[in-house]
């Protein structure tokens, strides 16, 4: 296709494209059977002699001063070995970062692993005990004494920003307003992203639709619990095993937190059972490493479920304001955002990539985001896929979905109009280079779940979502057998099937057979750097050290046949996995084998290694279309069909871009219809477990279809954007959408649980 | 001269709240030099919060990525992900 503007496709068996041997296919992936077989070694897996247990003693106060922690009764427990408090850990300077890709404030990280003069939130840790059983040393937590003053506390951002609201940081004065505040605050900071003139905008503007919306923290609700398994050794080097989204985040953050150097930890990766953004800091290794300095004993530490809600990051809950002004004809010209976030009892919240995602979608000539990052008395958000983002398009959808029916037209025709493309001005600055998002809305057009007919109660709803996706740092390494196999080694958990993604292409570019070459996740000992999984950006960066790595090799073994061809490297090239001379002669191609053979004898093993920081991250996009069926006597909503479209770039493994499409709907179906944090009037958690805190499981959804819209980014070598963060943008209001075309409510309050439906429903 | 654009938080705190500026710079680095000569202070938060983008592609933890002449360089928060 010559016109740049419709190269793009719907990806299947027959579009695929037909010039790559590995890159497109489905092949099992290579980790596949050791965890459907149980064989996979989670974080709570790893034994070793001599190791003790450690529990952690929470506090059971929303706020509260710590007076005084008294250790004798515990440590006088037989079998008791040690216990640590927030004094056991050096003092760190307030602008401290942590090493690597989002410099972290280690004081706060130090302070939400173990609180020092304050608890903040009722789950934070006070101590942790090390004892020679889980029972012990969850009977010697009992015994530490601990006096507090109880402190009020705050547990939303409306109370959080009351002027005589408690503040819960002395020290926090609200950056980004003028003139700059005397007194503290519990609103960390302001955000504004904005382009053009709004109230100019706003004036032009022949209809508006505006509306308030909010929605509840939500936990990321992997089945994985946190656990870590902590050896010090005598030269004072530290193991870690444990499951996590980045080995080298670990080593980072515990060495911060700890006081250590970088090189005195070693991180040995687990399998992972889900992280979705909650795994991309620390809680238990710090812990566990100075248990494990104090005791002279292995340490192994594993959180309950109970433990995961009451003291992991779940995302912001928050509030937020949409409005949309637009012509008769359809144009959008005016639109302003306000979203209020919490960020739990530490300053961060994802506010302003709300900010800047939520609007995104769109080509909009004024157009205004204004972000509140504010504390609260809950645990220290964490990120959750797409940060920040499913709640603003909560906001922006929901109000798109009311700006067409208040001009009477499509909704589809209606972001088809406004919809961003390339050269468009993301309102947030930069100019969008080649993007995908009216080819999704094409493909949620031309399906046929968009013009199903729909039964009695039923309703359809659409809804779109935007990530930037990001590069970053990734190091691979690609040895060569004796035998002629390959080995790939990279620095990054794989989560999502990232091992096969990385094979597949090792193998194309070294013209192999898949099952030939062997995918390995590296400790930090065995590959250099990596930044974490996250982010969507490991088939992209990663990938990418992987091809410069496997290209590496490449010229290697054409340098290696032109040596015993005694002719110049210019001549050989790599066809299909052979080394072949163009430069005529009785030369008959060499395998990679063939090379492998020879290699002691050409040079010594061959090994390529890359190390980069990719840029070139393409962002994603992506359409849902919902279909829903409402109970008007009970309230409950059942999801009937649901369609996730998303532009891939290319899909290196098609079952795996699905997947992450798949379970990312089904995340933001369950964040839209049930799950919420419910606190009581002390601000205890009531339902920390999967019980009470209900996640959608696979009876309660239809198979969730899916369309991969394949418009290549030119800044990989495949063409791959990230896909893992897009699919949990548009659900949210894509449900709430639907519900609104199924009984004319315009439900703007998340979760849409029956009792909140059926109050609705009867005050019609 | 390389277009170039504050976040207006940023703005508000180094520069009386003017986002837009051109400068003539070879890269990122000199960029950032160029600013913190004009706003002391701004450099270092520059250097250490935020990516950058350069014609529409987003850099994080730039350093010598080139600005052209022309080039359109907007400063922004460091993207996260889950």
């Amino acid at each position: 296709m010559g016109n740049e503007e419709q190269q793009f496709k719907i990806l299947n068996d027959s579009t695929r494209d037909a010039k790559y041997k590995w890159v497109g296919t489905r092949p099992v992936r290579p980790d596949g059977v050791d965890k459907v077989t149980g064989r996979a070694t989670f974080g709570a897996d790893f034994q070793i002699a001599g190791m003790l247990h450690a529990k952690v003693l929470r506090s059971p106060h929303a706020h509260a001063r710590i007076v005084s922690i008294k250790c004798e009764r515990a440590l006088a427990l037989p079998g008791v070995k040690g216990v640590i408090t927030g004094a056991d850990f050096p003092d760190i300077s307030p602008q401290m970062r942590a090493a690597g890709e989002s410099p972290v404030v280690v004081r706060d990280l130090a302070r939400n692993v173990i609180a020092r003069d304050k608890a903040l939130y009722h789950g934070h840790a006070v101590a942790a005990v090390a004892a020679t059983s889980p029972l012990i040393a969850e009977k010697a937590a009992k015994l530490i004494d601990v006096e507090y003053e109880v402190l009020p506390h705050v547990m939303n951002v409306a109370d959080a920003m009351k002027d005589d609201a408690p503040v819960i940081h002395e020290d926090v004065f609200t950056k980004g307003v003028e003139p700059k505040p005397e007194n503290p605050s519990n609103v960390v900071r302001r955000f504004e992203f904005a382009v053009g003139d709004c109230d100019a905008g706003f004036e032009q503007a022949e209809i508006i639709v505006e509306d308030n919306y909010s929605t509840e923290a939500v936990h990321q609700g992997y089945i994985e619990p946190h656990a870590a398994l902590v050896s010090i050794s005598e030269d004072d080097m530290a193991t870690i095993w444990c499951s996590s989204q980045g080995q080298y985040m670990v080593r980072n953050y515990t060495a911060s937190v700890c006081g250590l150097e970088i090189s005195k930890i070693r991180v040995i990766p687990a399998e992972i059972g889900g992280g979705f953004g909650g795994k991309t800091t620390v809680y238990l290794e710090p812990l566990g490493v100075m248990l494990a300095k104090k005791t002279g004993r292995p340490i192994k530490l594993v959180m309950s479920r109970e433990e995961v809600f009451r003291a992991t990051g779940p995302t912001s809950g928050g509030v937020g304001h949409c409005k949309l002004g637009a012509k008769k004809d359809g144009t959008i010209v005016a639109a302003e955002l306000t979203l209020k976030y919490e960020a739990g009892a530490f300053p961060g919240s994802p506010v302003q990539f709300g900010c800047m995602a939520g609007l995104a979608p769109y080509a909009i000539e004024n157009a205004k985001a204004v972000g509140y990052d504010v504390v609260v008395n809950r645990p220290k958000v964490a990120a959750y896929r797409a940060p920040g983002a499913p709640m603003a398009a909560f906001a922006v959808e929901s109000a798109m979905d009311d700006l067409a029916k208040a001009l009477g037209v499509d909704p589809i025709e209606l972001r088809k109009k406004n919809g961003s493309k390339e050269g468009t001005q993301a309102h947030y600055g930069p100019k969008f280079n080649r993007i995908g998002f009216l080819e999704t809305l094409e493909a949620a057009e031309s399906h046929p779940h968009w013009n199903a007919p729909l039964g009695p109660n039923q309703g359809r709803g659409i809804a779109s979502g935007f990530w930037f996706n990001i590069g970053g740092n990734s190091s691979a390494n690609v040895h060569i057998n004796e035998d002629g196999t390959a080995v790939v080694v990279t620095g990054n958990p794989d989560i999502g099937g990232s091992r096969a993604s990385m094979a597949m292409m090792a193998a194309e570019v070294l013209g192999m057979e898949l099952d030939r070459v062997k995918p390995i996740v590296g400790d930090t000992s065995q590959v250099a750097y990596s930044d974490l999984t996250g982010g969507s950006r490991v088939t992209f960066a990663t990938g990418k050290a992987v091809i410069e790595a496997a290209e590496d090799v490449v010229r290697q073994m054409r340098e290696r046949a032109a040596k015993l061809w005694e002719v110049d490297v210019d001549v050989v090239e790599w066809q299909s996995g052979h080394a072949v001379c163009i430069a005529g002669g009785d030369h008959q191609p060499l395998s990679v084998k063939d090379i492998a053979n020879s290699a002691g004898r050409t040079g010594g093993p061959i090994s390529g290694k890359a190390s980069i920081n990719a840029s070139g991250a393409g962002p994603g996009f992506g359409t849902h279309i919902c279909d829903v069926e409402v109970d008007p006597e009970t309230g409950r909503v059942t999801v009937v069909r649901y369609t996730a479209i998303q532009d891939a770039g290319r899909a290196i493994h098609p079952s795996y871009v699905e997947g992450q499409m798949q379970g990312g709907a089904v995340q933001g179906i369950g964040w839209a219809l049930n799950e919420e944090y419910i606190y009581d009037d002390d601000g205890r958690m009531d339902n920390a477990g999967f019980l009470d805190y209900r996640v959608p499981v696979a009876s309660d959804l239809p198979m969730i279809d899916t369309v991969i819209v394949e418009v290549p980014n030119p800044g990989h070598p495949f063409g791959v954007r990230g896909v893992g963060e897009v699919p949990i943008v548009p659900p949210l209001a894509a449900v709430a959408n639907a519900i609104a075309a199924a009984t004319d409510l315009r439900m703007t309050d998340l979760p849409i649980s029956p009792p909140k439906l059926l109050d609705a429903i009867d005050s019609k | 001269m390389a277009k170039v654009v504050l976040q207006q938080g940023l703005a508000d705190s180094f520069t009386d709240g003017e986002t837009h500026w051109e400068i003539d710079a070879k890269d990122v680095r000199a960029l950032i030099r160029e600013l913190d000569a004009k706003f002391p202070g701004i450099g270092e938060q520059l250097n250490s919060r935020t990516a950058v983008a350069i014609d529409g592609e987003i850099f994080q933890d730039p350093l010598l990525q080139a600005t052209p002449s022309e080039s359109e360089v907007y400063f922004l928060p460091m993207i996260e992900g889950g």
